[in-house]
C-alpha cells in the first residue's frame, strides 16, 4: 500500500491555505509509517505528477466551495474526488484537474482517493487561518489519521514537547 | 458591426487575467488587458525578517515558485552587498535552469500545442509517413513507425471511449488548423513523451531543492545544501553524476524533439510570423552569476529598441544603474490611488476599485516602464539580446530553428520573422537549448569547484541599523522578474515584486500607450468568432500562467456566448 497525503492550497490566502496548514500540522505531531509520504503541494500542478502518479490511495485536503456554509466539513471518496475537480468547486482545479487528465492518459491514475474538504471563512490576503477555522484544522488532522490507520498505516504520536 | 470578445478568468491561482478584444471585419481592432485580482502579497511581507520572505514570495504563484524564491534572496543580499560562495552560484544556476526547462516543456506541448496541433486530425494519418517526415529531420529515439502506431492506437482509444480527458477542450476541425496528419501525429506522440521528459527535469529541482514543488535549499546569503563529495547524506558525487544523466535526457529531447517541433508547426504556420509582434522595445536581465559578487554572467542581459537588434545596450550585473533606474510602474489605467509612475523601492499599492472603464482603470496589474515605454520581456527578449552580444549557442540554436523552418517551408526566414506569436514560441525552445548549454557548464564548474577543496554554501547575511535597498532580478522563463525591498533596522519597510506577466500584460501606461499584450492582439485575425481561437494563440504565445475562459460579447457588453479556454 502506497499512500500519500496532499495538501493543496494558497497559504497567503488565509483559509485557502486549510490544506497545507493541515499537512503542516501532520508533520509536526505524527510519525508515519514507510508507505505514507505526507507533502504540502502548495498551489502547484504539474510538479506534483511524480509524487502522485500510481500511488493506491491518495488523501487530498483543501479548501472547496460548494455552496454550503463555511465552515462545513466535506468528505469525497474514489471516483467523487475527481468528478469534483472536473466541475471547478475547488479552486484548485487548474492543477490537480490537469494531472488527472494527464495520469488518465498516461495510465497512472491512483487507485483510490478520498478527499477532506472544507469550506473557508475567508480568502483574503493573510498568512493565518481564521479563528474559526482553527479548531477544524484539528478535526481534519483527525479525520486523516484515522483514515491513514483504516487503511492499515502506521501513525505514531510525537512526545508532546512540554 | 464590432463584436467584442471578453477572456476572463477562471482560477485565482496564479492571479486573473481577463483580455478583452474588439473585432471588426474579422479582425482585432482594440485590445484590453485586465488584471482582474489585487492580494497585496507585498503587504504581508511588511515589517518581516528579510531573511524570510523568500518562503512567502514562493508563494505568490502556482507555477513560478521556485523564480520568486530566487528573486527574493537575491534582493536581500544586494541590498546587504552580501557576497554568495561561487558553489552556491552554480547550485541555483542549474536549479532554477532545470526549473525553466520543465516550464518551457510544460508550456509548448501541454499548454499551448494544443491551439495549433489538431489531436484528432492524428487519428486520419499514416504513421509511415509520419515517420519518414521525422526521422528526415531529427535522430530522436522515439520517432519509429512502431511508435507512432502505438501512438494513433493509444488516441484511437481514448477518442472511441470518449474520454478525451487533457485533450477535450480542443479546436478540433477549426478552420485556423493547418497541419498535415501527419505532423499532428509526430506532435501528439511529442506530447506524450514530454509528460515523461518534464519529470526529469523536475527530479533536478528536487535533488537540488530537497523538495518540490516549494523548495527548501535557498537562504539569504547562499544555499543549504552540504557539500561533501564522499558522504550519502548530502550533495555527492552520486547525486551529482544523476543530475548529470537528467540533464542528458532532456538535451535529447529538446535538441531532437522541441525545438524541431517548433520547427516543423513553425513552417506550416507562417502566417503566424507576420501576426502578434506588439512591442518590439525588449528587456531582458542577466543571468547565471559566474562570481561571488554577481558581476560577471553567463547569459548577460540587456535592452534593444524596436526590435533593431543594432541598438543593443547592455545590462551587464546585480547594480546596473541603467536597469536599476530605468523600471518605474504607472498606475494610471490600474484600480490604484496615484496616477505618477513610481519607482518600484517608493511604490504604493494602495487599491483604489472602480468598474472597468475602458478609456479610465481597467486593471490590478500596473504598468512597467523602461526608461518611460512599455517593453516585452520573455525568451524572445533573452534570445534577442543574447543574439545580438553574438552568443555563440545561442546563434547556434536559432540557425538551426531557422534553417529547419526555411526547409520545411520552401521559404528562407530571416530573424524578422522572430518578432511574432510564433517567433515567441521558436524563441522558447531556443532558449531551452541555450539553457541546456549553460546547465552542462555549470555543472561542470561545481564538480570543479568542489574538486578544489571548496564547499562553501554560505555566508551569514548581518542587518545594519538604519535603512538599505536592495534588488533581486532574475531572467525567469516569462522574462525580467525583479524584486525591490527596502529594509529599515533588519526588518522589511517595503516590498514590491515587478513580475514578468506585469510588463507583458500591463495596460495602457501614463500616455496611454497599450502593453505588449494589448498591443500584439492589433490585427489579429478572426476566422470563427464563436471560437476565437486567434485570441489564445496570441495570448499564450507569451506564456500566461493563467487559464481563460472565454466570454464572446457584442458591443453592449451582453454576453451571447461563453467558450471555456484551456
Amino acid at each position: 500500500m502506497s499512500v500519500l497525503v496532499l495538501g493543496v492550497g494558497n497559504i497567503l490566502l488565509t483559509d485557502e491555505g486549510i490544506g497545507v496548514r493541515t499537512v503542516e500540522s501532520l508533520l509536526e505531531k505524527y510519525q508515519f509509517s514507510d508507505d505514507v509520504e505526507v507533502v504540502d503541494g502548495g498551489t502547484a500542478g504539474m510538479e506534483l505528477l511524480e509524487i502522485i502518479a500510481n500511488k493506491e490511495h491518495v488523501i487530498l485536503i483543501d479548501a472547496v466551495n460548494t455552496g454550503a456554509e463555511s465552515g462545513t466539513i466535506v468528505t469525497l471518496v474514489d471516483e467523487e474526488v475527481p468528478a469534483l475537480f472536473r466541475s471547478r468547486i475547488s479552486p484548485h482545479q487548474l492543477g490537480i484537474s490537469d494531472l488527472l487528465g494527464v495520469m488518465a492518459i498516461t495510465g497512472e491514475t491512483p487507485k483510490h482517493f478520498t478527499l477532506f474538504g472544507v469550506v473557508p471563512f475567508s480568502m483574503a490576503t493573510g498568512v493565518e487561518l481564521t479563528t474559526e477555522m482553527l479548531p477544524l484544522k484539528d478535526i481534519l488532522v483527525n479525520n486523516v489519521v484515522t483514515k491513514l490507520e483504516a487503511l492499515g498505516c502506521v501513525v505514531t504520536e510525537n512526545k508532546q514537547v512540554a | 458591426m464590432a463584436k467584442r470578445i471578453i477572456v476572463d478568468p477562471v482560477t485565482r491561482i496564479e492571479g486573473h487575467l481577463r483580455i478583452d478584444v474588439e473585432v471588426e471585419n474579422g479582425q482585432v481592432s482594440k485590445a484590453w488587458s485586465s488584471g482582474q485580482m489585487w492580494r497585496g502579497i507585498e503587504n504581508i511581507l511588511k515589517d518581516r525578517d528579510p531573511r524570510d520572505a523568500w518562503a512567502f514570495t514562493q508563494r505568490i504563484c502556482g507555477v513560478c515558485t521556485t523564480v520568486h524564491a530566487l528573486a527574493s534572496v537575491r534582493a536581500v543580499e544586494n541590498a546587504l552587498d552580501l557576497e554568495v560562495p561561487l558553489n552556491a552560484q552554480y547550485i541555483r544556476n542549474i536549479m532554477v535552469s532545470a526549473h525553466a526547462l520543465h516550464d518551457h516543456i510544460v508550456h509548448f506541448y501541454h499548454l499551448s500545442a494544443l491551439d495549433w496541433v489538431d489531436i484528432v486530425s492524428a487519428l486520419e494519418a499514416d504513421p509511415k509517413e509520419a515517420s519518414k517526415l521525422a526521422e528526415s529531420l531529427s535522430s530522436w529515439k522515439l520517432n519509429s513507425v512502431h511508435e507512432l502506431t502505438a501512438v494513433q492506437n493509444k488516441l484511437k482509444s481514448f477518442v472511441a471511449s470518449g474520454q478525451l480527458g487533457i485533450f477535450a477542450n480542443g479546436y478540433w476541425g477549426h478552420k485556423a488548423m493547418k497541419l498535415p496528419p501527419e505532423v499532428n501525429l509526430i506532435a501528439a506522440a511529442h506530447y506524450l513523451q514530454a509528460l515523461e521528459i518534464q519529470r526529469e527535469a523536475n527530479r533536478i529541482v528536487t535533488i537540488m531543492g530537497g523538495k518540490s514543488p516549494h523548495v527548501q535549499n535557498l537562504t539569504v546569503g547562499g544555499v543549504t545544501n552540504s557539500i561533501n563529495l564522499d558522504s550519502q547524506a548530502v550533495m555527492n558525487m552520486e547525486r551529482l553524476m544523476f543530475i548529470k544523466t537528467l540533464i542528458e535526457k532532456m538535451e535529447d529531447f529538446v535538441k531532437n524533439a522541441y525545438m524541431v517541433d517548433v520547427s516543423i508547426i513553425g513552417a506550416f504556420y507562417l502566417d503566424w510570423a507576420g501576426y502578434g509582434k506588439g512591442v518590439t522595445d525588449y528587456l531582458s536581465v542577466p543571468e547565471m552569476p559566474l562570481d561571488t559578487k554577481g558581476t560577471e554572467f553567463a547569459l548577460k542581459g540587456g535592452y534593444i529598441a524596436g526590435g533593431d537588434l543594432s541598438t543593443f545596450k547592455p545590462i551587464t550585473g546585480f547594480n546596473d544603474k541603467y536597469f536599476i533606474d530605468g523600471v518605474k510602474e504607472s498606475s494610471k489605467h490600474s484600480w490604484y490611488h496615484g496616477e505618477e509612475a513610481l519607482h518600484p523601492w517608493d511604490g504604493e499599492t494602495e487599491p483604489n476599485y472602480d468598474d472597468f472603464n475602458d478609456e479610465g482603470q481597467y486593471s490590478w496589474i500596473k504598468s512597467p516602464t523602461f526608461n518611460g515605454k512599455p517593453a516585452q520581456v520573455g525568451p524572445l527578449a533573452n534570445v534577442l539580446c543574447l543574439a545580438a552580444q553574438g552568443h555563440e549557442s545561442t546563434l547556434q540554436h536559432l540557425n538551426f530553428v531557422m534553417d529547419t523552418v526555411s526547409a520545411v517551408s520552401g521559404t528562407k526566414i530571416g530573424v524578422s520573422a522572430l518578432h511574432s506569436t510564433i517567433g515567441r514560441h521558436a524563441a522558447r525552445a531556443v532558449r531551452s537549448g541555450v539553457l541546456l548549454d549553460e546547465m552542462n557548464k555549470q555543472w561542470d564548474l561545481l564538480v570543479a569547484n568542489i574538486g578544489s577543496g571548496d564547499t562553501d554554501t554560505f555566508n551569514q547575511p548581518v542587518f545594519p541599523k538604519g535603512e538599505i535597498r536592495g534588488v533581486g532580478f532574475h531572467e525567469a522563463p516569462r522574462g525580467v522578474l525583479s524584486h525591490w525591498v527596502v529594509i529599515n533596522d533588519g526588518k522589511i519597510k517595503n516590498y514590491q515584486a515587478v513580475v514578468p506577466s506585469t510588463w507583458n500584460a500591463g495596460p495602457r501606461n501614463q500616455d496611454d500607450v497599450p502593453g505588449p499584450y494589448e498591443a500584439s492582439l492589433m490585427g489579429n485575425p478572426i476566422a470563427d468568432p464563436e471560437r476565437p481561437l486567434e485570441v489564445l494563440r496570441t495570448v499564450h504565445s507569451f506564456d500566461p500562467c493563467i487559464a481563460c475562459a472565454i466570454h464572446l460579447m457584442d458591443t453592449e457588453h451582453q454576453e451571447i456566448v461563453k467558450v471555456k479556454a484551456l
